[in-house]
């Protein structure tokens, strides 16, 4: 019996060692880029998901050599997981990650990354920026700012308004931030700022408490397209008129076809696209099949969507 | 099931005392609410609040009836998300052919999901003998899965042309009363009415006070529990119901941490977790509370954002504490 498990043991190290010696010997003309992302759990990352198998498809029939992996993960520790999985199985040339969270996947991906594999960061930082070579990411502050801005201007400087806020995350202060920070300098008046956690319903139950204790609100900015649904809703209820601009952010589709409609509440929106997955495989692609340099900090622009522009930021088949 | 009926003989008074702790509390935090806001006791505050606090009252109806039994439903909040996809996509596949009457047999259909899940959570727990917690955390995952797979982690929005004739059912009103508050009304009167008045309700309180005895008296604890989560599913589908019309859509984070609100909404409401007692009219109370609560934080100014979670926590907590002093 002892003998048999013996050989049998041998028999797989042999198998083991062979598909080894083989694997490295196809990755010489063949490209592997794994990418990680977390599951779809709410519109953003179902955008995500969405776009990153997009782009699979697309790079794949247009570099025959590239083979793209997409694995999604429910949670950090997952993740975590999937990346031990993804690399113990295979060499990778290269992997896009979305990191959970920045603190728990620094270590996991800097032992990718001592493979020799290249490091794409998409969206949250890693702790240790050395590790990645390419970063890229959308502009959290500008996304506030710009909006503020826009407000503050069609606003003429003065009136009041009231946020609503996301999950307490860097991705919400900085938002929040850049908002706030362009409100400073003008007259307009920031009556409150509360959390509905990027959450329709919650969104709505705090819209309509905001109308219950302002009598008189000129504009919104909830943070997130999401949470402005729940907001219009709540409006909607209300028969209050005197709002003139409800605001979101992210570049929802449903949001994105009332700009295009020329919508009078909400004309504009500003874009975190989850389409930024595609940007880094895009790049990481080129990097391997072209040898274009893509080394280095890729920032996305968050310019105003605007009806003009709006074609270019709607995605019709996207869930997001 | 002796120690309610001891306790019915032994000391009317002092009962009656107990369950009106959750009542109090009601009046107390609404006192409180108008003291220090002059928004908070408007008509639309009121009305606003009470609406929304349907959802939770409706199903904690349901919860009632499984936690007096002795058991325990994780999965309302997912199970209602998914209904509420299940009835979205029924809806707009018929309307077409059927145009508004979609709604009343997508409703239908609904009702008769709801059922099923809870159907499934009572054989999983009776049959499969596997306790409450344990498996309604197991079809929690599965019925939140299921949502976020149809909806492709985006939302599921209902057809434009059916949101108008559907948008009363929330938005509505009969005799000035908001109709998702008459919807809950009526599903109270009945969840009391069979809790209290029935052969049924005596029999989930025997089987969560003590289900051996339960068992050797003649009742099928089995069979009292699947119908208590039958009747938790057909709860979950009324909620969804009344839900649909005020977003019109289903998303991935529908109904997310509800089964938490409802719980608290039960126990604030004077039914105990571990099951023997059961308080309809005590849980709607617990639901209102808990959604007050919440209004008053926003109205008033004096908490930081930052702190909201944490002083609706204490708020809770004190209730609890207050409510076994009175006893």
């Amino acid at each position: 019996m002892k003998r048999l498990t013996q050989r049998a043991l041998t028999l797989a190290t042999a198998a083991s060692l062979l598909a080894l010696t083989a694997g490295g010997a196809v990755a010489q003309d063949k490209r592997t880029i794994a990418v990680s992302i977390p599951a779809a759990t709410h519109g953003w990352t179902g955008g995500v998901v969405y776009h990153a198998e997009q782009a699979e498809k697309e790079i794949e029939a247009a570099f025959p050599n590239i083979d793209v992996i997409v694995k999604t993960s429910p949670s950090a520790t997952a993740q975590v997981s999937a990346l031990e999985d993804l690399s113990a199985g295979q060499t990778l040339d290269a992997l896009v990650i979305l990191p959970f969270t920045s603190e728990e996947l620094t270590g996991p991906v800097e032992q990718v990354k001592s493979n020799g594999t290249y490091i794409a960061v998409v969206d949250r930082g890693l702790t240790d920026p050395t590790i990645q070579d390419l970063y890229v990411a959308g502009d959290n502050i500008a996304v506030g700012a710009n909006t503020a801005k826009w407000m503050a201007e069609k606003l003429g400087g003065e009136g009041k308004v009231v946020v609503l806020r996301g999950i307490p995350t860097v991705i919400d202060d900085e938002r929040i931030q850049g908002f706030t920070d362009v409100m400073k300098d003008t007259n307009i008046e920031i009556l409150d700022i509360q959390y509905a956690n990027w959450n329709q319903d919650e969104a709505f139950s705090l819209m309509q408490d905001y109308l219950a204790k302002y009598p008189h609100i000129d504009a919104v900015w909830a943070n997130d397209d999401d949470m402005l649904l729940g907001v219009l809703e709540a409006v909607k209820q209300s028969g209050r008129t005197e709002i003139k601009y409800a605001l979101g952010g992210n570049g929802m589709k449903d949001v994105i076809e009332m700009v295009k409609a020329g919508d009078p509440v909400t004309p504009i929106s500003t874009p975190y696209p989850p389409s930024m997955i595609k940007s880094a495989i895009y790049m990481t692609a080129a990097q391997f099949s072209g040898q274009a340099p893509m080394r280095g900090n890729f920032k996305l622009d968050a310019p105003l969507i605007t009806p003009e522009n709006a074609d270019q930021f709607y995605f019709p088949d996207s869930p997001f | 099931m002796t120690s309610v009926t001891t306790e019915i003989a032994g000391a009317p008074r002092r009962i009656r005392w107990a369950d009106m702790g959750p009542f109090i509390a009601l009046a107390l935090v609404v006192l409180i609410g108008t003291l220090i806001n002059t928004n908070f006791a408007t008509g639309t505050n009121i009305a606003n609040v009470v609406t929304r606090s349907a959802f939770i009252a409706i199903i904690a109806v349901g919860a009632t009836f499984v936690i007096s039994s002795g058991c325990l439903d994780l999965s309302v909040g997912s199970m209602m998300a998914f209904v509420t996809g299940v009835m979205i996509l029924t809806m707009n596949r018929l309307e077409p052919t059927m145009g508004a009457n979609a709604i009343l047999v997508g409703a239908g259909f609904g009702l008769i999901v709801g059922a099923l899940c809870g159907l499934l959570n009572g054989l999983i727990v009776t049959v499969g003998k596997i306790e409450p917690f344990i498996a309604t955390l197991g079809t929690m995952g599965i019925f939140r899965a299921l949502i976020t797979w149809m909806s492709d982690g985006g939302s599921i929005p209902i057809d434009r042309a059916l949101r108008d004739p559907y948008r009363p059912v929330y938005f509505g009103n009969v005799l000035g009363i908001p109709l998702p508050v008459v919807v809950t009304l009526a599903v109270v009167l009945v969840g009391a009415f069979i809790l209290y008045r029935t052969k049924y309700g005596r029999r989930c309180m025997a089987a969560g006070s003590n289900a051996d005895v339960a068992r050797f008296s003649g009742v099928s604890v089995a069979r009292v529990r699947t119908t208590a989560f039958v009747i938790q599913g057909l709860c979950v589908a009324i909620a969804a119901i009344c839900y649909i019309p005020r977003l019109g859509a289903a998303t991935p984070t529908t109904g997310q941490l509800w089964e938490l609100q409802v719980i608290t909404a039960v126990v604030i409401g004077g039914t105990l977790l571990r099951g023997g007692k059961g308080r309809i009219w005590g849980t709607v109370a617990g639901a209102l509370i808990l959604e007050v609560i919440a209004n008053l934080m926003v109205l008033s100014n004096m908490v930081s954002e930052y702190l909201v979670a944490a002083v609706q926590g204490v708020i809770i907590i004190l209730a609890m504490l207050a409510h076994r002093f009175i006893k």
